[in-house]
């Protein structure tokens, strides 16, 4: 029971980090900022989940251990967990640089080092 | 000698790969007391004689076996710790950007002064998965990294990698 309630709690913290990015995704003004959220938020999120999921069937494999596959689940888990912490913030850079190759421009912005270097003002 | 080390490296690494995506896949933990069957494991070594045979020229292409050290990757684990702890920070901090909309951002410039490929790519990747903080561009001659900074601050290289310039330096340089 109380096992369930620690799932639970997992899962609560997930959604309201991923329902953070989709806001974040709608309020701020220009891809980069958005990237901020939909990107980095959603990861945070993922997290999570994979957590419940990797608690819930280590709990499982433990109560039965005739049941291989939930050990086997776990370890996929992290295995997804280990991909998405290396090609999320992976992919947010790649459309970061293809978005200020394009010359867009941060809107708002206070300083811009990387339009000095690249010489367009 | 070095093609040869190069093939084992990445024939451990391939064969380490298989065995723990099949641990405890199939029923071989009921009926035996191993963890994997016999055909899993011939299965697994026939594939990463493969694979180290046509990638050892690719995965050890810089020539450099500091990663081999298990130190090393000892360390990158560690490493997990402290940056979960800033995730948890900064997406506190994300958190309340998204809510009140108070938002001051600009592209600055940092040099970690990292000298390996892997160093720059591990500090961009941390720095991406902190919110707040966006890896736009890299330098390649320098190694300066350009970063979108959604709250533009005072000293960016301390404030950005300074938590993980230590550590990053332990696993990578």
């Amino acid at each position: 029971m109380i096992f369930t309630a620690f799932l639970y709690g997992l899962l609560v913290v997930s959604v309201l980090f991923n329902g953070l990015g989709v806001i974040g995704l709608h309020r701020f003004p220009d891809v980069y900022t958005r990237l901020h959220a939909a990107t980095k938020c959603t990861t945070f999120g993922t997290i999570f989940m994979t957590f419940a999921v990797m608690a819930y069937s280590g709990y499982m494999y433990y109560t039965n251990p005739d049941q291989t596959e939930y050990l086997n689940m776990s370890l996929h888990t992290l295995a997804a967990l280990v991909a998405i912490l290396i090609t999320n913030p992976t992919g947010a850079h790649a459309i970061a640089r293809a978005a200020h190759r394009v010359g867009i421009k941060p809107k708002f912005a206070s300083v811009d080092h990387l339009a000095k270097k690249e010489g367009y003002p | 000698m070095d093609e040869s080390k190069a093939f084992v490296s990445t024939f451990l690494l391939a064969l380490f790969v298989y065995l723990f995506l099949t641990l405890a896949a199939g029923r071989s933990m009921i009926e035996g007391s191993i963890l994997w069957s016999v055909e899993e494991l011939v299965l697994g070594i026939s594939i990463a004689l493969i694979v180290g045979a046509v990638g050892s020229s690719i995965l050890c292409r810089s020539g450099n076996y500091r990663m081999l050290n298990p130190l090393r990757w000892l360390i990158i684990l560690v490493y997990c710790v402290p940056l979960f702890v800033e995730m948890v920070k900064a997406n506190m901090d994300m958190a309340y950007r998204v809510i009140t909309g108070k938002i001051d951002p600009g592209i600055v410039r940092i040099s970690p002064k990292l000298k390996t490929d892997l160093g720059i790519t591990a500090l961009a990747n941390s720095i991406t998965l902190t919110p707040g903080t966006l890896t736009v561009d890299v330098d390649d001659e320098t190694g300066d990294l350009f970063i979108h900074w959604i709250n533009v601050g005072k000293n960016p290289t301390k404030t950005i990698a300074g938590n993980f310039l230590p550590w990053i330096r332990r696993f990578a340089e």
